[in-house]
């Protein structure tokens, strides 16, 4: 009898041990996102108490809408303007910090400070700094003679400002996984470079970058899921309005959704918009994937 | 000390002096200005915030903007705890990341535990799954979760808050990770072959030796679960809200008062920098630990 529980024991309790994840995420994390495929398909509005399935209506009418494109675009745009500057610099940050420095932990708090400050903060004080009349950066232009930039009422100048925001709050982060993957490169590589006379910047390119690439390769996918989704810094920027600016100048396809949802109430609508922008994620990831590995391989 | 000495005083004269390399280096001056430059990056917003929040409004369009820390800091905290509901958004936020904490520290080391040191089929597969799901964006399932809240009467209570926030992928990849390397495999056998239950195993081997990843866990976890703002901001109300929905209605006023909304952000991100005071250097050696695996 004993030997049948401890049989039991050993066979059936790890099921036990992982059951509580997979049915925690299944229901709140999995079958949102199936559901949303089938919401997308009917007319859905939250405030009537039928929905009658329309088929394809609400894609074809997504994929007609200029204020779609215009926000995948907006998207795609402070997406390159954010993560291309942010992952040079955390390449040569964590070059630099990737030496016997003096005080190492204290360099790595303060590259990690902005990521702590949360998204709702850090577009809350870079909306002062770019502010029109009495920001930061307006004063700092003064000085040079320049006048003042309304940085919300361009299309450029918003969506700098709001890449401004990503750029300081995951540099530093990114600095840290690059700095990780850093030092697990054999040391031997580099004193071998150096009695052939190779530069800093040499022993950069040629033997850190191709000994951390399976890293880089890491941060762009993660950041472009992550930049698919910019929502709280446009939405805060332009003072909790869901439009992106008067124009649309700076909506994103996260803050498109949250229009289409959560200020007109179409879920239906929504959940297509939904499911789009995750055709878009899926996409960019995988030609972010091969063009990253293309580029270093050469 | 002589054993020192001695070995130094054998050390032949002539032996020819081998360039040291790159990471075994003193970095020289340009490495300094650089980090000096990323602490003014990093640090400046955030005393920048201090400065507003410390200052009257009218003082901020002045030419130059006053650039040191001014005197009504405790007037704009009253006035920013008076026009939003900042003890209750602190409290909730306390709450909702705490439980979150727990939960997720718990799942997954009991996870993890299975993952990492017993056998079962499926096992490879499962684990594959996870780390996929870790690169699922499930804030696209924002308006079916909406739907759920709304029909199990939890819209606009933190339990709706908490609930998709319960575990986490990268929680129990983490914790498979480091109880694989942290827990000997023999004394797992040695305990069984004592005849002890694997949930005893669990609670008196496992446990103990996961205390300091779950430690780091627990606090990604938390800073995590504080600074999260869509779905708290779908599923509050700005009466009832977490300490980051408290900041967007702070943000939504029709005339732009900076001194009040940048005292907000202070409010918001002090338990958090506190807490960064405290035991950052173990956040930083997670996230770094986090990135090898990863």
């Amino acid at each position: 009898m004993r030997s049948f529980f401890h049989r039991l024991d050993v066979k059936g309790s790890p099921y036990l041990y992982v059951t509580p994840f997979f049915l925690i995420f299944a229901s709140f994390g999995l079958f949102p996102l199936a559901y949303t495929g089938w919401v997308s398909l009917h007319e859905w509005n939250l405030l009537e108490d039928t929905h009658p399935w329309i088929g394809l209506g609400n894609y074809t009418t997504l994929f007609t809408d200029s204020s779609f494109w215009n926000a995948l675009r907006n998207t795609a745009q402070i997406w390159v303007l954010s993560t291309v500057p942010q992952l040079v610099a955390a390449l040569f940050l964590a070059n630099t910090l990737n030496q016997r420095l003096r005080a190492p932990t204290f360099w790595r708090l303060t590259a990690l400070l902005p990521n702590i400050t949360s998204v709702a903060a850090v577009a809350l004080i870079f909306s002062q700094v770019f502010g029109k009349e009495y920001g930061l950066v307006n004063w700092v232009l003064g000085l040079f003679g320049a006048g003042h930039i309304d940085w919300q009422a361009g299309t450029a100048s918003s969506q700098v400002a709001i890449s401004v925001m990503i750029i300081w709050r995951w540099t530093g982060y990114n600095a840290l996984i690059y700095l990780a993957a850093m030092q697990a490169v054999p040391r031997d590589l580099y004193q071998a470079a150096e009695l052939d006379g190779a530069t800093g910047f040499q022993q950069l390119t040629r033997i850190t970058l191709p000994a951390i690439r399976p890293t880089v390769i890491f941060t762009v996918i993660v950041s472009t899921i992550g930049g698919m989704q910019v929502l709280a810094e446009p939405l805060l920027f332009g003072g909790s309005s869901t439009t992106g600016g008067s124009d649309r100048q700076f909506q994103t396809l996260g803050l498109y959704l949250y229009e289409a949802g959560f200020t007109r109430f179409d879920f239906g609508y929504a959940a297509a918009a939904a499911w789009a922008m995750f055709g878009v994620i899926v996409l960019a990831a995988v030609a972010n994937y091969f063009l990253t590995s293309r580029l270093r391989r050469s | 000390m002589t054993t020192v000495l001695s070995r130094a005083a054998v050390r032949p004269v002539a032996e020819p002096r081998r360039k040291p390399y790159r990471a075994e280096r003193r970095p020289g001056k340009l490495a300094y200005l650089t980090l000096a430059g990323l602490a003014v990056f990093s640090g400046f917003p955030i005393y920048w915030s201090l400065v507003v929040a410390s200052q009257d409004n009218s003082v901020l369009g002045a030419v130059p903007p006053p650039f040191g820390i001014g005197s009504h800091l405790f007037e704009n905290l009253d006035r920013a705890f008076g026009t939003v509901p900042f003890f209750r958004a602190l409290t909730n936020s306390f709450i909702v990341s705490g439980a979150i904490t727990i939960s997720v520290v718990f799942f997954s080391t009991l996870a993890g535990f299975a993952f990492a040191k017993l056998r079962f089929r499926g096992r490879n597969a499962m684990l594959l799954m996870i780390v996929a799901t870790m690169m699922v964006p499930t804030q696209l399932g924002i308006i079916p979760l909406y739907l759920i809240m709304i029909k199990a009467h939890l819209a606009g209570t933190m339990y709706a808050v908490i609930a998709p926030s319960l575990v986490s992928a990268f929680g129990v990849f983490f914790m498979t990770q480091f109880l694989g390397e942290a827990v000997p495999t023999e004394l797992l056998e040695a305990a069984r072959a004592d005849g002890c239950s694997t949930i005893r195993i669990f609670w008196h081997v496992v446990l103990p030796a996961a205390r300091p990843a779950a430690a780091v866990l627990g606090m990604l976890t938390f800073m995590t679960a504080w600074n999260d703002f869509f779905w708290p901001l779908v599923v509050l109300t700005p009466e009832d809200p977490t300490v980051q929905v408290a900041l967007s209605t702070l943000a939504s006023g029709y005339v732009q008062d900076y001194s009040l909304s940048l005292t907000g952000t202070l409010i918001a991100t002090v338990p958090l920098l506190a807490l960064f005071g405290i035991l950052g250097r173990h956040i930083i050696g997670g996230i770094m630990q986090g990135a090898i695996k990863g």
